[in-house]
């Protein structure tokens, strides 16, 4: 379904972009960049923010460039033809805002050597494929010394889409941040087995309060979560945008992405020439992260979590800071030493302290 | 781990999960039952859900958007019933259309109301009888839409099985030629069962934007309406077997939450994929002790009036 509707937004918009009407010359001076979205633009979350920021490079390149988008892309197969349909129709600069883009992105780049690819959340280059991802973990982090604090049962919801590293890493960062507050703290983790289903993500807040779970932490993105939790009187974090609408009495704070500055910058280096394939994790410091204003909770917490930010941003607290052990018990970390980016970018296993399996091992 | 309180928590979940698919699938029964296919059903909740919020929204008045989703609903199935009863098209074609149309149009028509929510639809109340241990919560504590679910599925089955214009409707749907002979208006008979297909599928779009998660998000029907058809199939187009579906299906997606709360370590994957295999095998078992009826025989035949 999706497939059929996808192609026909593609063709559209390459026709539009064909048909614009402007004279050649003018044309061609103009940047054709490109978004591809896994979900609705209208799902008030990562989509939603990613749709931000193309407007906003809209906003602050003006003239220069003519932006497009294709939402609602099925990861794997159908998302090659839609990014090869963007590179045909003329695009010099792709960005493909999902993880399971990666493999389409590369092989798409590589017969279009002249198009540059900007691959969201994933851990492949090429000579015209840059990678870019925000370190939400760092916000993570946060938020479970915040859960930590809040919370009287003991135990945290936690609403997961898919197990990959991303999300794994989430999971992990939030109970170390916990555990720095409450070493015996809990998690309930409630995988959804997708990015964007509303009433699912309602419904599995519900489950998870029902079992006793007094703050909601997820990573899925629509704000049913936080509806469900402003419902039951729970608290919950925000996820991808600022959900304070949806919970004005339940959220804390939310980890908000902002990839305006890198879609600017991104746009702009193309526009003077300078574009290289690069690899951006940018996080807090980088105002690629940023937390929501920090409400419903009284000012110790709130001071507690403006200080770990703070310590973040100068780099003396890294979420991933030794020492860590597996659920097994094994260490991963050493005292004094962080986990090194690449270990937790493809992070599969669970700290200690979680209660359960990582899904499929 | 299991207490009252929250086998009471999952009733009432399974209850409001079960609801939007057994009002999405009734309406498409029905115009099954009348010969028509109509794989519209996903595109004309999510334009019943879009239209429903942005109505309520303005208006401030839940009813209102909920009439106006039963209407949107409607008019979106009289696009499928022009293509593919009064100009004979191809209905697996036209119903695709139909939903592809819907998805982009609610699109457009939410875009305004990204962001937004509302007061959902209210939850009964009934002094004592809410309250009640386990069961209080699930049959005397839900929101209009599912008593509605109820009166409708009774309406349903009743008109069906028991009055002439549900033995039309079924002749209709078995042998449109004969029902022709004997003068009965098949395209027009056709059309008012695919109308009512459109306003219960737009009731349950309604029941998502404007009870279950009252927001508006692009999608939020998420796939439910191919639920619905499939239930249709799986019940043999019987009334009663569709609620038992319905129920099924929302009990296992609701019940394979909490399994994974308890961490028992059962794969998610595999537990995300239970509601459909658990509905699938019980539907089939079911049909098959019944040495079941088939589809309507006219099902998906176009009808051309011979002159």
């Amino acid at each position: 379904m999706r497939k059929i509707l996808s192609m026909a937004v593609a063709i559209a918009s390459g026709l539009g972009l064909a048909g614009a009407g402007l004279p050649a010359a003018q044309a061609a001076e103009k940047l054709k960049a490109a978004w591809v979205y896994v979900g609705p633009v209208g799902d008030f979350g990562w989509s939603y923010q990613h749709d931000q920021g193309r407007k906003a490079v809209e906003k602050a390149l003006g003239d220069k460039v003519e932006t497009t988008f294709v939402e609602n892309v099925a990861e794997g197969p159908d998302a090659e033809r839609v990014i090869e349909q963007l590179a045909r129709a003329g695009n010099k600069l792709i960005f493909t805002t999902s993880f399971g883009f990666m493999e389409p992105t590369l092989k798409v780049a590589k017969r279009h050597p002249n198009v540059m690819f900007e691959h969201a959340t994933g851990f492949k280059r090429a000579k015209n494929v840059s990678t870019y991802n925000a370190k939400f973990h760092e916000g993570r982090y946060i938020i479970g010394q915040i859960a930590a604090k809040m919370s009287k049962t003991g135990t945290i919801g936690y609403i997961a889409s898919f197990p990959i590293p991303e999300v794994i890493a989430g999971i992990n960062a939030m109970m170390l941040g916990a555990q720095s507050v409450n070493p015996d703290m809990k998690i309930k983790i409630v995988w959804v087995n997708s990015w964007f289903d509303p009433a699912k993500e309602s419904d599995a807040a519900k489950a998870l309060i029902d079992q006793g779970a007094d703050v909601i932490a997820q990573h899925t993105d629509s704000p049913a979560a936080m509806q469900a939790a402003e419902g039951r009187d729970v608290v919950a974090f925000g996820q991808s945008s600022d959900m304070i609408k949806f919970g004005p009495d339940s959220q804390l704070t939310a980890i908000v992405d902002d990839w305006s500055p890198y879609y600017i910058e991104r746009t702009q280096a193309v526009l003077d020439g300078t574009w290289t394939s690069s690899d951006v994790w940018g996080g807090i410091k980088d105002g690629e992260v940023v937390m929501a204003p920090y409400t419903n909770m009284p000012d110790d917490v709130k001071k507690m979590a403006e200080t770990t930010q703070a310590a973040i941003v100068a780099g003396t607290l890294h979420p991933f800071k030794g020492p860590i052990s597996k659920q097994d018990g094994t260490l991963v970390v050493k005292e004094g030493e962080a986990l090194a980016d690449k270990d937790i970018l493809s992070m599969n296993w669970y700290v200690k302290g979680i209660d359960d399996k990582v899904p499929g091992q | 781990m299991l207490d009252a309180a929250i086998i009471g928590a999952v009733l009432a979940s399974v209850v409001a999960a079960a609801t939007t698919l057994l009002l999405a699938s009734l309406g498409e029964l029905v115009a099954e039952r009348a010969g028509t296919l109509n794989l519209g059903v996903e595109g004309m909740m999510i334009v019943g859900a879009a239209v429903g919020y942005a109505t309520a929204y303005g208006s401030g008045s839940l009813l209102l958007g909920t009439v106006a989703a039963v209407l949107a609903g409607m008019a979106l199935s009289l696009v499928f019933a022009g293509l593919a009863i009064w100009l004979a098209t191809n209905q697996v074609a036209s119903g695709l259309a139909t939903t592809i149309l819907g998805l982009g149009l609610a699109g457009l028509i939410g875009a305004g109301f990204v962001g937004t929510q509302l007061d959902g639809a209210p939850q009964l109340h009934i002094a004592g009888l809410t309250e009640l241990p386990v069961v209080g919560k699930a049959l005397f504590g839900q929101d209009a839409f599912v008593y509605v679910s109820f009166l409708l599925l009774a309406a349903v089955a009743y008109t069906l099985a028991r009055t002439r214009i549900g033995l039309v409707l079924r002749a209709v749907g078995e042998n449109h030629a004969a029902a022709h002979a004997l003068g009965h208006p098949v395209r027009g008979i056709r059309t008012l069962a695919v109308m009512f297909g459109g306003a219960c599928a737009g009731l349950a779009g309604a029941h998502l934007s404007l009870a279950y998660t009252p927001f508006w998000a692009s999608d939020m029907t998420a796939g439910r309406g191919w639920i619905a058809l499939a239930l249709v199939v799986f019940s043999a187009w019987r009334p009663l077997w569709l609620l038992a579906g319905a129920y099924l299906f929302g009990a296992v997606s609701i019940l394979q939450l909490h399994v994974q709360g308890f961490g028992l370590g059962i794969p998610s994957q595999f537990l995300s994929a239970l509601p459909y295999l658990a509905t699938i095998i019980a539907l089939v078992v079911i049909s098959a002790l019944k040495h079941g009826r088939g589809a309507p025989a006219s099902l998906g035949v176009p009808f051309v009036p011979d002159r």
